[in-house]
């Protein structure tokens, strides 16, 4: 990339060294900085999902022994949860954004943002670490006594990783609070905010309030490790199952923050390209800080069979099924915005209806798992990582995508390819659901997860979704490609391509350095597009 | 404009300061999370095994901790002059009494070291290979309450570390701090020396105070 390619006044043109990248404080530079290292943990993620898959593509066990296998799915699952799909949306997209929607020069705490990607880095690369020595073969929740007293993998320096990553993510979350409280534009009121800040707010209070739960039971894993303080130990009076309680008071919440920020992208780009206004904006608002209400009560939904009470069971299987409430408010206010929309197909669009249909049917399969009987059925099966991959990989991922195609004219000032990019957007969709959807029906047969041999009866099944996953991570390879050759060869996008309401469209692309020549006044709410009964 | 804010997106530096006590406050609430979900861990060891921890609980010094809570709450006094004295601009005020909070936090460490060495004499610390030496009822359940003990105090000394730390940071940049400057980091760090003197204030009566 050369200096003359940009525009002088564009944040790009303060500089193109190393300092300029690792010294700056600019929130557009610090999202790409994220963007580089997520790119780079979800491919490795990825790798070793598409390793899992190559496994399980037959009965036996031929690839990878019982215990790499364990290995394996317990890293895929530490990387893409805490190191890919937590910072995923919020790091990069909500980075480059929020000061932009909000019509501030940067966020409020310009260096904090930059010291929590180095954080990021140092805690992800030291787990990356424990990776290489060996790995863990806990999986990525934990779970005491296996990880406190039985195995002997690099427990305590994953636990480390993590922990110092939950810091970056409080971080960022303390950056998002008070930039939304302290530097919204005059006239930018709070229910005239685009819902992506709405649902960046919403995630940055469960971070802000959830993680540290995480670290406090993390430090409990590795004091138990080295010291055997015995809190999970009942041989002291102490209590396995504590580990449960406090993990998932963590990483219910967390699953919020893990869709939150798609929920966020979609409400963006749907209204955009039905070229209508977001159908009861309200209602979609409030349902994102509803979700993250009802996100802190139902922790225990992911114990009905670990010798919880049958009431506690009851109480937290009625407020799981409360969480469909506001979730379904969204999807039959994005559906309705959709009506009389004058739709056009672009990029960001497939892979925000693509969304819609992969959140609603895993959203509707997480009632299944949600009540207490069908639970006990479809406990530790595939059902439920089937579940689990629809909300975050059909939904934030798709959403991620859709809002990376969206955004990138912004980000970058250059277009990309339109036809590659409907092309990967539905061979994504395709290969995602080849691969997801044959686990809902062996997780309902009885095939439990994390095996890396099965009878062969499954076989069918395993090998569609071996298959999808190929598909898959061909769609996913694509925009690699094709994005990183409009960065370098793109034709350059103008200020708005997409005719999109929103202040970040009304500043240069990419945005001069300190995002806008004069702070803007803001007159009116979002999502200014005419309303149905206009053009009768 | 002669004053100058830190971060470029503040216009003007009351703004600056709001931002960073509020960006303050939503840290604490962070930090009682932290120690929040511990005390639960506590309460429900505590209610499983009472009369084990009440005897344990006994073992601990009264006197010392006593002395520290004392020590704790003076250093918050002297925190709160400093930030009275920043406010009015009285600058040697304010760096005088910075400095007698950091003074008594060193205090209070230092009282809290002399504890933790006497109880690993007495074989209660949960030191790498160290047996336990305990003389009462379940001594298993007493061997948890201890090690609970220590784990919630050293994590409340880590953090008052940190707040040494801090204190001694706006210290030694004083004088390269302009006035707006010294009045956020003056109004920060007091917030989170008196959160943590309030994470003491919840930890002594609750490791100290069960039976007595």
């Amino acid at each position: 990339m050369s200096a003359d390619t940009y525009p002088p006044q564009s944040y790009f043109a303060a500089g193109y060294g190393p300092r300029a990248w690792f010294l700056t404080t600019d929130h557009k530079r610090v999202a790409w900085l994220y963007l580089v290292a997520l790119t780079a943990f979800f491919f490795i993620g990825g790798a070793m999902a598409v390793v899992m898959r190559l496994e399980l593509a037959t009965p036996q066990g031929d690839v990878l022994t019982a215990d790499v296998y364990n290995r394996m799915f317990s890293i895929h699952g530490i990387i893409m949860v805490w190191f890919f799909l937590v910072p995923s949306i919020p790091a990069t997209l909500g980075n480059f954004l929020l000061p932009l929607m909000l019509g501030a020069k940067d966020l409020a705490f310009p260096r904090l943002n930059l010291a929590s990607w180095y954080v990021f880095a140092f805690g992800s690369l030291f787990t990356l670490f424990a990776v290489i020595a060996g790995g863990v073969d806990t999986g990525w929740t934990f779970y005491t006594p296996l990880s406190s007293l039985y195995s002997d993998s690099y427990v305590s320096a994953a636990a480390f990783g993590v922990f110092i990553v939950g810091f970056s993510t409080i971080m960022t979350g303390i950056n998002f609070i008070v930039s939304v409280h302290k530097l919204r534009a005059p006239g930018l009121t709070w229910f005239r905010l685009p819902i992506f800040v709405w649902t960046m707010y919403a995630t940055a209070l469960v971070m802000v309030l959830a993680t540290p739960v995480l670290a406090a039971s993390l430090i409990l894993i590795v004091l138990e490790r080295v010291f055997g303080i015995g809190v999970f130990n009942p041989e002291l009076g102490g209590d396995p199952l504590l580990f449960q309680h406090l993990f998932w008071f963590y990483s219910h919440p967390a699953v919020y923050i893990m869709i939150l920020p798609g929920m966020g992208v979609v409400s963006e780009i749907l209204p955009c390209f039905a070229r209508r206004p977001l159908f009861g904006y309200r209602a979609v608002a409030l349902s994102s800080m509803a979700i993250a209400v009802f996100g802190f009560l139902v922790w225990g939904h992911h114990m009905f069979v670990s010798g919880q009470s049958a009431y506690a069971g009851v109480v937290f299987s009625f407020l799981s099924f409360l969480v469909a409430i506001p979730s379904a408010i969204k999807v039959f206010n994005w559906t309705l915005t959709l009506r009389k929309g004058h739709i056009t197909f672009d990029t960001p669009m497939l892979y925000a209806l693509g969304f819609l249909g992969l959140f609603t049917f895993g959203g509707l399969a997480g009632l299944f798992v949600a009540s207490l009987a069908v639970d006990v059925h479809l406990h530790d099966t595939y059902f439920v990582v089937a579940h689990f991959h629809y909300i975050m990989v059909g939904g934030m991922v798709t959403a991620y995508m859709g809002g990376l195609h969206f955004w990138w004219p912004k980000m970058t000032g250059r277009m990309y390819s339109e036809l590659w990019g409907r092309i990967a957007a539905v061979t994504t969709f395709i290969g995602f659901n080849l691969t997801f959807f044959p686990q809902y029906v062996l997780g309902y047969l009885g095939m439990p997860r994390r095996y890396h041999a099965y009878p062969a009866e499954f076989a069918f099944w395993h090998v569609l979704s071996s298959t999808g996953a190929v598909v898959l991570a061909i769609g996913y390879v694509m925009p690699f490609f094709y994005l990183g050759w409009s960065l370098l060869r793109g034709s350059a996008a103008p200020a708005n391509p997409w005719r999109a309401s929103g202040l970040e469209w009304q500043t240069a692309s990419p945005p001069p350095q300190h995002n806008f020549a004069r702070t803007p006044t803001v007159t009116e709410g979002p999502y200014a597009y005419p309303e149905p009964e206009d053009e009768r | 404009m002669s004053e100058r804010t830190q971060s470029e997106a503040f216009a003007a530096p009351r703004r600056e300061l709001a931002a960073d006590t509020f960006g303050m406050w939503i840290f604490l609430a962070s930090e009682a999370m932290l120690f929040g979900a511990l005390l639960l861990v506590f309460l429900a060891a505590r209610i499983a095994y009472p009369q084990a921890f009440a005897a344990a609980s006994g073992h601990l010094s009264l006197p010392l901790g006593t002395a520290n809570t004392v020590v704790l709450i003076t250093s918050s006094f002297t925190m709160a002059l400093a930030h009275v004295f920043a406010d009015a601009g009285r600058w040697r005020g304010a760096t005088a009494g910075l400095a007698a909070t950091g003074a008594l936090g060193l205090v209070f460490l230092a009282v809290k070291g002399y504890e933790y060495r006497s109880e690993y004499l007495e074989g209660l610390a949960p030191v790498l290979g160290a047996p336990f030496r305990y003389e009462g009822p379940a001594p298993a359940n007493a061997e948890l309450f201890f090690n609970l003990y220590f784990t919630m105090t050293a994590l409340h000394a880590a953090h008052l570390l940190g707040g040494i730390a801090v204190v001694g940071f706006v210290l030694a940049r004083w004088r390269r701090t302009a006035a707006a400057g010294r009045l956020r980091r003056v109004t920060a760090t007091g917030l989170y020396w008196h959160f943590v003197d309030v994470v003491w204030i919840f930890l002594f009566p609750v490791l100290y105070l069960i039976d007595r």
